[in-house]
């Protein structure tokens, strides 16, 4: 018998241990979260690979990030995004252990340790007036023991030591009026030239002394043709430019303070020539290169500042900077791109065009474009020869390390610059595929049960527990490309700003397809094309069913509201573009109705410049459903610059003079005007389209019902103060406020306005079923802020009487119009916040019934999901027993930061942007993205997975339970058996 | 002073409890009301012969505001059928105020609408029958008119005529001398289902309404006042919780599992037991059914 109760004993232990895990533990990082880091479109790229351990190449990037790349793998050393205010101008390597970058215009200068990216000193240059940006490190200059760099920024030279980065001395130049365009050292001398134009026509050279920055001399000439656009040096004493007329090239030699200039005509130079030509910036000694519309001309300069073309090349060219090899000679590289294949030659500088040192055809992939940029670097090969490494920039922002032929590894950089994201559903999983493939073996499955069951026991070795990591980290399939039953595994469509799609896994983050957009590449009639939005375009949930989804691409022809407006629709399955158009009118804004055609095709409102709406698909299925909604349709538009927000609707067919069944005239049905001296829009915000509410009720505490206010219409708005629309701190409280807004998009209705005196901006909102969240800065308190308002409907009120529901008085069944008087009254509360913001969100589930967390996107580039039960207006000091039963937490001055709640936990979202929400099948959960630089994905459940067991739920624990209950009932039972047998017989 | 604190605290508690029991339950109709009876006024337009005069009433409250001619103020209501041009359509006439915070705010408002003319009517039914809007538009500031833009708003015409006369509710949003906005539309719902008739009478029940911005509730002193208390209470709380209240679902089968094992020892002891009693008294091989006649004999 005390067999019996020893094993009993023992299964309690055993069940006892197994308690659920709610927060995220070390080992469970990865598992349903990805993280990838991202550099973004390659600007500078500086080689260290001499007397280095490690290869690796620096570069800075047009995300403004300075990194430092592994060349063997291309994996980042280290990394630091600068943030967006400040641009990266140039970097160098100084002292063979130093990253100096120079940004924001010439005023910031740092350095940062090569081997581990610390940073060693900065050093601020401040000046007067913004100039080109120049950094000069001249490699053997010493001034007393100090190596010294040359800067020219805002108007000023600056000399700084390489070490701790101290000014030296600075020396205006800007109050000559000279806009300097170059410094120069020539090798050895102690002295500096900075050469620049005074004017349009004037050549200025200055000469300074490297030791103390005193002007040695000044030499300036006037060429009476002038100059368009910037010199291009050839040589130290060169330099290049076009003519005021951008008909002829001006060469310019200044040498001992001699200037003299000669002109050429270009069309002496080049047979048909076609019009416009502009030079382009390459440092090849001794010849530079000119680029027409559809080629690229090598000119060289012999001597006295003739001219002579060398060759000339297709459109698609790159050239790289012109390399220093040992033996004194001058190598650039030259790629050309033709039908997906790259060819890489480099080639000698002195005697250009008759050998070449490689010559290299790699296939590369079709959807990287066209290339951009190319950086040549050199490493001695096995026979001593001179090898040459080349890293090229592509069209789609990507970054190939090419070598021998072949491509030693790519980044996909472009996905630093997302500018929207949606998600597609996976296909749904076809028979014969089963899921008995990825556990197909009994014997393994049950091995990988017992290993974990080890682990829950903590009995498992340091092997086991490795195991039992790398077989979660592979667990269930979670990159299978098929759908799953909890809607985990999807697909997201991401845009980039090179006009690039990727669909990326939610398993594990990998891109399943990428598609240059040939509709957002620069063409004759598109020149500067760039995408805007995403939008889905068809969904089959319900019918059509055999259709894959798709996605709609938006995109503009150039920057301002009116240029001309491009679509394409792509397949989200495969990848293929399935239909474009563009140009065609403008595109201001985007509308997609909550109406679909038979094949669930959504159907989207386009609205142009002039006020008119554009109805998509083009199909008499779709203008037949339109203008069955036509007079149920409204929007509004907000005009930041004027200060007016107005509401529109359609009308009716436009009078063009070519016929458009498709096109629809707008007309303004209300307008709200914001005083222009005290208030300036700063943020709106709405409810998303495809939010679900779960209930539209509140039972308080007490028994009473309060009736959320759900309308899809509705708009939060704020307006600060025009004077303190800049940084925080340019004014004072008393000057400055900050007005919130609840509208109704239909009617133009003010439904609820509130100002908050002593506030400014930025302002960062979220709107959600009946409540709004925002974020702002109280100049008062020196503090962050955030703020509640939600909006209840008291027409609804009186329906909370038993009796009228019996009797059906009751107004629940009651059409609800837009027009009717709205009866809302609000709450609102506001709670001090720690953290500044970049991004906001709120998380969404498929049937909205899980508690809602605010997802901050943080000044520290971190995602911080706060509880909505935090920034709830109904807490209060003291709640009563029934109140916190009904969960309302105690007021508090400020909301609390808990450590755990960082989605993100350790790991940062470089330069955040945004977050977005997805909802699963599985109502707990939700999927969140957040993009940046970095890419971050997981999967959250802001009131714990309630309807599922865990991941590592082990059912090997279970199974051995209940078989150990069924043995230890049989033998208790055999024992029992034998007992009465026993009494029995006696 | 210690003991002047808190009370000072509890009386705010209790002002606040009550102005948010008071905003919770009529925050709407409290609000209404309250302006009703200082800045609204109901001008109601005659009959559609007589030419647009503000009724009796009316005039002799404009008489006493007469003693301040300069803070007079008065901005034109204008509409339009469709997508017609925006004709007059009645003024509205009100007192510019200095309130306590130095702006200028608009106290008693009133409006006399213009009759309808015959033309109108026309238009009107046509709206009706078309299910078209009526839009209205008023100056964005009453001090410049008509400011940078008109402020327009527009209403189905159905809304309007649900009941014999027209009735048309005006709520303007202002701020200082600035009309942010205008909603417009029937004082009560629009019928869905609707019902295009032309109303019987031409003339329009107005009902105006001045909406001034609130500003946010928040008293700092009494939120830190609070911080403090609730942190210590915060921290109290946990051992609140007994030994028992924590571990009551291990305990339970834990004693149920100990009971079990006892009454299982008893029985076993007991088993031998007979023979224990052996302790007792000398007969040691009595059988089972030896037990009957020992309990007999205690």
């Amino acid at each position: 018998m005390t067999m019996a109760i020893r094993v009993f004993l023992l299964l309690f232990l055993v069940l006892s241990s197994s308690y659920t895990a709610f927060s995220l533990f070390e080992d469970q990082v990865g598992l349903m979260d990805w993280h990838q880091q991202y550099i973004g479109k390659v600007k500078h790229a500086v080689f260290h690979t001499q007397k280095a351990a490690r290869k690796r190449v620096v570069v800075s990037t047009e995300e403004n990030v300075v990194s430092s790349l592994d060349l063997r793998h291309g994996e980042i050393f280290w990394r630091h995004v600068l943030g967006p205010n400040d641009v990266i101008d140039q970097i160098d390597v100084a002292l063979g252990k130093y990253v100096i970058t120079l940004s924001s215009g010439g005023s910031i200068l740092r350095a940062w340790n090569l081997p581990d990216g610390q940073m060693v000193w900065e050093s601020t240059l401040l000046g007067s007036k913004a100039s080109k940006p120049l950094l000069l490190i001249p490699p053997n200059l010493k001034i007393d023991k100090d190596n010294v760099m040359f800067v020219y920024g805002n108007g000023f030279v600056h000399a700084v030591s390489s070490i701790d980065g101290e000014v030296l001395w600075k020396k205006e130049l800007a109050s000559e009026g000279i806009d300097v365009q170059q410094l120069i050292y020539p090798d050895g001398s102690d002295t500096i030239y900075a050469v620049g134009l005074l004017g349009t026509s004037q050549f200025g050279a200055y000469l300074l002394d490297v030791r103390n920055g005193e002007l040695l001399k000044y030499n300036s000439m006037v060429v009476p043709s002038g100059f368009s656009g910037d010199l291009s040096f050839v040589t130290d004493d060169t330099a290049v430019a076009m003519d005021s007329t951008g008909t002829s090239l001006v060469t310019v030699q200044f040498q001992d303070g001699l200037i003299s200039f000669h002109q050429t005509h270009l069309s002496q130079l080049i047979q048909d020539f076609p019009g416009a030509a502009v030079i382009s910036p390459s440092k090849i000694p001794g010849t530079f290169i000119l680029r027409t519309e559809n080629s690229v001309i090598f000119i060289e300069v012999i001597n006295k500042g003739e001219l002579k073309v060398v060759r000339e090349l297709g459109h698609a060219t790159a050239v790289s900077d012109g390399l220093s090899l040992p033996e004194g000679q001058q190598a650039f590289a030259l790629v050309q791109h033709r039908d997906g294949k790259i060819f890489l030659t480099v080639k000698l500088g002195n005697d250009v065009w008759t050998s070449n040192l490689v010559e290299e055809t790699i296939h590369l992939d079709n959807q990287r474009g066209t290339v951009h940029k190319v950086f040549i670097n050199t490493y001695v090969r096995m026979d001593r020869s001179n090898g040459f490494r080349v890293l090229i920039v592509m069209e789609d922002h990507s970054l190939v390390l090419l070598q021998q032929g072949e491509i030693v590894w790519s980044r996909e950089d472009g996905l630093a610059s997302i500018v929207d994201v949606k998600a597609a559903e996976l296909p749904v999983e076809k028979d014969g595929v089963s899921v008995a493939k990825v556990e197909s073996n009994l014997f393994e499955w049950l091995k990988g049960h017992l290993l974990k069951l080890k682990g829950t026991l903590m009995i498992a070795t340091a092997d086991d527990v490795a195991a039992i990591q790398k077989m979660r980290l592979q667990s269930s399939g979670k990159s299978k490309m098929t759908r799953d039953r909890n809607g985990f595994r999807k697909l997201l469509i991401v845009l980039t700003r090179a006009g690039k799609l990727f669909a990326l896994h939610t398993g594990d983050g990998r891109v399943v397809w990428s598609l240059l957009l040939n509709s957002l590449r620069k063409s004759e009639t598109c020149q500067n094309p760039r995408g805007i939005s995403l939008h889905q375009w068809q969904d089959p949930h319900h019918h059509a069913l055999d259709q894959n989804p798709s996605v709609l691409i938006v995109g503009r022809c150039g920057h301002s509201l009116d240029s001309a407006g491009v679509l394409s629709i792509v397949d989200a399955y495969t990848g293929e573009e399935r239909n474009h158009m563009g140009p065609i009118h403008s595109i201001a804004h985007i509308i997609p109705l909550s109406l679909t055609d038979s094949v669930e095709q959504r159907l989207h409102l386009l609205l142009d410049a002039n006020r008119r709406a554009h109805l998509y698909p083009r199909t008499a299925e779709a203008l037949g459903i339109f203008q069955r909604e036509l007079g149920n349709i409204y929007w509004y538009s907000a005009e930041p610059d004027n200060g007016i927000l107005r509401g529109h609707g359609v009308q009716k067919n436009c009078v063009l003079e070519v016929e458009d069944n498709f096109c629809f005239d707008t007309r303004d049905l209300w307008s709200i005007v914001f005083p222009s001296e005290s208030e300036k829009i700063a943020a709106t915000a709405t409810r998303s389209l495809n939010e679900v509410v779960h209930t539209q009720a509140k039972v308080t505490a007490d028994q009473e019902v309060m009736y959320k206010y759900t309308s899809k219409n509705l708009l939060f708005l704020a307006t600060v103060s025009p004077k303190a629309v800049g940084p925080i701190g340019s004014v004072t409280p008393d000057e400055s406020s900050l007005v919130v807004y609840v509208i109704d998009t239909v009617t133009g209705r003010i439904l609820h306005r509130m100002t908050h005196h002593g506030s400014v901006g930025p302002v960062h909102a979220v709107f959600s079923e009946n409540w709004v969240v925002y974020h702002y800065f109280n100049l008062r308190a020196h503090r962050y802020e955030m703020s509640v308002i939600e909006i209840y409907d008291q027409a609804r009120a009186e329906n909370k009487d038993v009796l009228k529901l019996v009797l059906g008085t009751h107004n629940l069944t009651s059409p609800i119009t837009a027009y009717s008087r709205p009866e809302v009254f609000t709450k609102s509360q506001s709670y001090f916040f720690a953290h500044s913001l970049k991004t906001m969100a709120v998380t969404s589930t498929a049937k909205g019934i899980t508690s809602k967390q605010v997802l901050l996107g943080t000044i520290g580039d971190q995602v911080l999901a706060l509880d909505k039960r935090f920034v709830d207006p109904r807490r209060t000091v003291n709640p009563t027993q029934a109140e916190k039963e009904e969960g309302i937490i105690p007021l508090t001055d400020s909301l609390p930061i808990i450590p755990q709640s960082y989605v993100t936990h350790a790991l940062k979202v470089e330069g955040i942007r945004g977050i977005v929400t997805v909802p699963t099948k599985l109502e707990s959960t939700t999927l969140v993205f957040a993009y940046g630089v970095d890419l971050f994905f997981t999967r959250l459940a802001p009131s714990r997975t309630y309807d599922s067991l865990t991941e590592d739920f082990s059912y090997a624990l279970l199974l051995i339970t209940i078989v150990a209950l069924v043995v230890a009932i049989f033998v208790t039972w055999v024992w029992s058996e034998k007992k009465e047998l026993q009494e029995k017989w006696r | 002073m210690a003991a002047g604190i808190p009370q000072l605290v509890s009386s705010f508690f209790l002002l606040y409890l009550f102005l948010t029991l008071a905003t919770t339950s009529f925050a709407f109709k409290s609000d209404e009301l309250l302006l009703d009876d200082d800045e609204f006024e109901g001008g109601r337009s005659p009959d559609p012969p007589v030419a647009a005069r503000p009724v009796t009433p009316v005039r002799k409250r404009s008489a006493d505001s007469g003693s301040d001619p300069d803070s007079k103020i008065q901005f034109p209501l204008e509409h339009a059928f469709g997508n017609s041009d925006f004709s007059p359509a009645g003024t509205f006439s009100a007192r510019l105020k200095t309130s306590s915070n130095g702006g200028q705010i608009l106290t008693k408002l009133r409006f006399s609408r213009n009759a309808l003319s015959q033309a109108d009517k026309e238009n009107f039914k046509k709206l009706l029958e078309g299910d078209d809007f009526y839009r209205i538009r008023l100056p964005s500031n009453l001090l410049s008119q008509p400011g940078r833009e008109y402020v327009i708003s527009s209403v189905k015409a159905r809304c309007l005529s649900q009941r014999d006369a027209l009735d048309e509710h005006f709520v303007i949003n202002m701020d200082g001398v600035n009309v942010l906005g205008v909603n417009y539309g029937p004082p009560g719902s629009c019928q869905y289902p609707r019902i295009p008739k032309p109303p019987t009478k031409w003339s329009f029940n107005s009902h105006t309404l001045l909406k001034y911005s609130n500003e946010v509730l928040r008293t700092p002193v009494f939120t830190e006042a609070v911080l403090g208390e609730n942190g210590e209470g915060e921290e109290v709380k946990p051992p609140e919780r007994s030994f028992w209240a924590k571990y009551w679902m291990y305990l339970i089968p834990l004693g149920l599992i100990l009971m079990n094992a006892m009454t299982q020892a008893m029985n076993m002891a007991e088993e031998p037991g007979n023979g224990q009693p052996g302790a007792q008294g000398p007969p040691q091989a009595i059988s089972g059914r030896g037990q009957a006649p020992a309990v007999r004999r205690r």
